[in-house]
């Protein structure tokens, strides 16, 4: 920066597990989206006498995400109570792990501007989520579908340096996330939230700086664009000799500025305290063994794998495993490459690549379709390549075959066939539409035997014309010069 | 014999050797509830017509044949702390006044599968929370022995009930004495089963590392009964425990009296502040132990000092995150103030009595930064002190002998103003919660209260407590079951 401060920014990010059941009790997890106090019973609307029992499924996903963010999974972990008062936390009290979390000391590496970045993981814990309030006119109403629902709460180190950074680390969290299956990730939907602080410092100094919190932030960009304003507001307040001051900031999502929301002078006391209700938890070695040995292939590994095996390069790797569906669909279609056919297996790649991340992307942003969610095959897609790389159809014939691959579900072979696109290469049938074309326009073959060479082109487009689009170009280009040059040296 | 004064072994005979039905033992009990009840106020809801439905449904279970749970037909009374679908559950609170759960606790199914009669809900300081049901929001018990007498608490409700022959054996909790200490002060048996052998869903927390529901009988054997019944593992409480439930009545029938039995006595329980006539009851109750072969090993529980003010600062902290959930947003009482905070401020102001505010704001303090450490750590460490100074107890001696309490029932509004002296009933009872052990109160005798004045004087009951190890229950009981069988003090009654 150039007035000398670089900011420091940490993050705590909340992610809702993806299990079946809640963190506590049996009822359905999947709380977006239905009707209000549907999805709920006596534990975790906090009724007197009741018991919490803790969710297999959500200690798993827990220990699969500490494994993935390279944390310490604490052999003996336990559960704590967070005592506060509001009229979305049933109990009074949000089950929680305080001193002892389930996962400690990891790092995520993130790629910034091309350039690598190990990320700090300081721990991440398990509790059980809050209701929702709906706020009408002069009174309140409290949903508690979504009170219990297992949240992992992920604390990073203060080692964020830009807005920039910490939009790709969310990212790429989310990336790992989806990878291993554990939540939906996804902020909008509040699946995933994250809650920002940031201070300032002179750059290149070790000093910490008073640090603000930003809420009420529901997407990556916003994690951005707040952070990148927090940035320049507390430069402002520094450069002219301010104080920055300990505060909870609000985003305003409209006017794209931070606000604050409250004083964060007087911390609130917590009273955490072991959870009477539920004996702590050992993690036995053979069950941490178990689900090492369940996790998925994580996008690094398939990225370094990728660049290896097929020689991409690194950024059309990246964007490739960046959703894990899309890096299983390159990769199968990698496999239905037929072997025996002598062709250069990176250019094959590069060029399979090249499909998914140009036509088949915006096909698909198009259509709103993930890629699992499409019925052309990864088989179906090679055999589109495989008609362009035989020259039986054009790439730009091959785009159309491509959209209607995507929206009808047929093979790129049948839609050729009934759309009667196959190219056109018969040496004969070619000569035959040259020669004509040639006969037919003697003023422009005048022309270009003057030397006007770019006419070759629109003679070229009148074949084109003739055969609707269907003529080999190449072929075309090759035929329409032979006869031009054999006209130029008199022959017939 | 009235029918209502069988206790629960021998109204099962009856049951079962088809001499009396339920109907006719629930309906001889219903009216026994109408004419003491007025004058004990033990029950806080009384399930009378439902009560009447299920003897019946009883007594055709036991004609279709086959094998039937001893509880089959048998009217027991519930602390209204623990869940009954359908009826209310207030705690003895005005907070819940008028809540009604919609589940069932585990021991309720448990006792409703077994085919029990279940006749209504009984009186208990607020939340459990007291040692005479003073604390009730809807006014004391009365002791049936004197009914100016408190009938101690907080299950007092229960005790009074099974003392004066409104029902045949009940459930309690005991926090820190609360089933033994009432069962003492009554003169019927208490147990307080190990942590964690019987399910605590469906009981309203007060301190959930000390909560352990226990049962109520006229006879040792009356109480094992229901515990039998009741106790086993249940996937609802991660706290409850996986072992086995042994057939506790089977080894009351082991009959080789107490030889090579020991007992403890410990030094640290016989000091100061006793009333002479209860520890000249209780000594002559543990010379009993010695005459039915018994060993008396003096031993020494050093921490024993530290137990009630472990107990004080552990019970509230664990209580005042366990009551915050009675905010007047979901259930029970709400006093809507001019905003969230005031409606916060007025509800529990208003909802909870003085006893309740007074522990809320102890263990508030307890856990709040700064006094963490010095109040709730310590009192964690001291625990551990005294669980290891009872385990090391029981490499010595099987089991421990000590009085239940240290006087007999005093009178209702004696100690009210005097919380510390209130506190000080549960001394001798406080260890066996906070080890986590068993412990029980049998009969052993009574002491004459107004002794200067022979034409006032008063029998009041005395309870011998008798402690054990952890899962210690079947040896435990059986010690207790020998003594009593040995003595008549149970087979007095309250003179109503």
């Amino acid at each position: 920066m150039d007035k000398g401060y670089e900011p420091v920014i940490g993050l705590e990010v909340h992610v809702q597990l993806a299990t079946a059941s809640k963190m506590f009790c049996g009822c359905n997890a999947a709380a977006f989206g239905h009707e209000p106090n549907t999805l709920t019973c006596p534990i975790c609307t906090g009724q007197p006498g009741v018991l919490p029992v803790i969710n297999q499924q959500a200690v798993e996903f827990a220990i699969m995400a500490g494994l993935a963010l390279n944390c310490r999974i604490a052999s003996f972990t336990k559960w704590d109570r967070k005592n506060y008062h509001y009229p979305d936390l049933p109990k009074g009290y949000q089950i929680s792990q305080y001193d002892l979390p389930l996962a400690v000391n990891g790092w995520v590496m993130v790629e910034t501007n091309a350039e690598q970045k190990r990320i700090g993981i300081r721990r991440a814990h398990l509790e059980e989520d809050t209701g929702k309030l709906v706020h009408r006119g002069d009174h309140s109403l409290v949903d508690l579908n979504r009170a219990g629902v297992p949240l992992l709460e992920i604390v990073t180190e203060p080692d964020i340096r830009s807005a920039e950074e910490a939009y790709d680390f969310l990212t790429k969290l989310r990336t790992l996330l989806r990878y291993l299956k554990i939540s939906t990730a996804d902020m909008e939907k509040g699946a995933m939230r994250c809650e920002p602080n940031i201070s300032l410092r002179p750059a290149g100094t070790n000093e910490w700086g008073t640090l603000t919190e930003i809420k009420n932030l529901n997407s990556f960009r916003s994690v951005r664009a707040a952070l990148a304003y927090e940035t320049t507001r507390q430069e402002n307040v520094l450069t002219t000799g301010g104080r920055v001051k300990r505060l909870t900031m609000g985003w305003d999502e409209q006017r794209n500025i931070t606000f604050p929301q409250r004083s964060k002078e007087t911390a609130n006391d917590y009273r955490y305290f072991p959870e009477p209700d539920l004996p702590p938890l050992v993690v036995q070695p053979e069950w941490l063994d178990r689900l090492r040995s369940q996790l998925p292939e994580l996008p690094d590994v398939v990225k370094a794998r990728f660049v290896v095996d097929y020689g991409l390069s690194d950024y059309d790797a990246a964007v490739l495993v960046a959703d894990q569906a899309v890096a299983r669909f390159f990769q199968d279609a990698m496999a239905a490459c037929p072997a025996q056919e002598p062709v250069d297996r990176h250019a094959q790649a590069k060029t399979i690549s090249n499909w998914i991340t140009g036509d088949l992307f915006r096909l698909m942003n198009e259509c709103g379709l993930a890629v699992e969610e499409m019925r052309m095959t990864p088989a179906e897609l090679v055999g589109l390549v495989n008609l362009v790389r035989r020259g039986a159809i054009s790439t730009g014939t091959a785009r159309e075959v491509l959209a209607e691959m995507v929206k009808q579900g047929d093979s790129a072979e049948a839609i050729v066939q009934r759309r009667e696109l196959a190219q056109i290469s018969d040496q004969g049938t070619l000569e035959g539409i040259a020669g004509q074309v040639i006969e037919n326009h003697p003023g422009e073959v005048a022309q270009y035997l003057s030397g006007k060479e770019s006419l070759l082109q629109w003679l070229m487009g009148q074949v084109m014309r003739t055969t609707q689009g269907k003529a080999n170009p190449a072929r075309v280009l090759a035929l329409l010069k032979e006869k031009l040059e054999a006209k130029r040296s008199g022959q017939p | 014999m009235k029918l209502y004064e069988l206790c629960l072994t021998e109204a099962q005979a009856l049951l079962q050797a088809g001499e009396i039905s339920s109907v006719e033992l629930t309906r001889a009990v219903l009216e026994r509830i109408s004419a003491v009840e007025p004058m004990v106020h033990a029950f806080l809801y009384c399930n009378c017509e439902q009560a009447l439905v299920d003897a019946q449904r009883a007594d055709v279970r036991r004609s279709a044949g086959g094998p039937v749970s001893p509880l089959l037909g048998i009217p027991l009374a519930i602390k209204d702390i623990i869940h009954v679908r359908g009826i209310p559950t207030t705690c003895g609170s005005r907070i819940l006044e008028h809540y009604v759960p919609t589940f069932n606790a585990t021991v309720i199914d448990r006792l409703q599968a077994a085919g029990a009669v279940l006749l209504g809900k009984t009186n208990t300081d607020e939340f459990a929370m007291g040692s005479s049901t003073e604390n009730s929001a809807f006014g004391p018990t009365c002791n049936p022995w004197d009914l100016s007498r408190v009938p101690g608490g907080s299950s007092g409700g229960s005790a009074a009930a099974v003392a004066a022959y409104m029902a045949l054996g009940a459930l309690g909790s005991d926090t820190g004495g609360s089933v033994r200490q009432p069962a003492a002060l009554c003169g019927v048996v208490g147990i307080k089963p190990t942590y964690g052998v019987v399910s605590r869903y469906g009981l309203v927390a007060f301190a959930s590392s000390l909560d352990q529901i226990g049962t109520f009988g006229r006879t040792v054997a009356d109480a094992a009964l229901v515990l039998q019944t009741i106790a086993g593992h249940d996937p609802l409480d991660s706290t409850s425990l996986t072992d086995p439930v042994p057939d506790y009545v089977e080894r009351l029938k082991k009959t080789d009296g107490l030889n090579g039995v020991r007992v403890g006595l410990p030094r640290e329980y016989m000091v100061g502040g006793m009333q002479p006539q209860v520890e000249a009851v209780v000594l002559e109750a543990t010379a009993t132990l010695e005459e039915l072969g018994a060993e008396l090993v003096e031993i020494s529980l050093p921490h024993t000092p530290y137990a009630l003010p472990v107990y004080y600062l552990i019970a509230p902290a664990e209580a005042s995150a366990n009551l915050a959930r009675y905010d007047g947003m979901r259930y029970g009482l709400r006093i809507t103030g001019k905003d969230l905070w005031d409606t916060y401020h007025l509800t529990r102001g208003e909802g909870f009595g003085p006893e309740v505010i007074r522990r809320i704001m102890l263990g508030t303090y307890a856990l709040s930064a700064g006094y963490y450490d010095a109040y709730y750590i310590k009192a964690q460490k001291a625990r551990t002190l005294i669980r290891q100074d009872l385990e090391r107890a029981f490499e010595k001696v099987d089991v421990i002998a000590a009085p239940t309490t240290p006087r007999t029932a005093f009178r209702i509004g004696e100690m009210v103003n005097d919380p510390l002296q209130m506190y000080l009933q549960d001394v001798f009872t406080l260890s066996t919660n906070l080890a986590g052990i068993c412990g029980l109160s049998v009969p052993c005798g009574f002491a004459s209260v107004n002794a200067a004045d022979p034409g006032a004087s008063t029998d009041l009951p005395v309870g011998l407590q008798l402690i054990g190890p952890a899962l210690g229950e079947p040896e435990l009981l059986r010690v207790a079951h020998v003594y009593e069988q040995a003595t008549s003090w149970h087979q007095r009654s309250a003179p109503l």
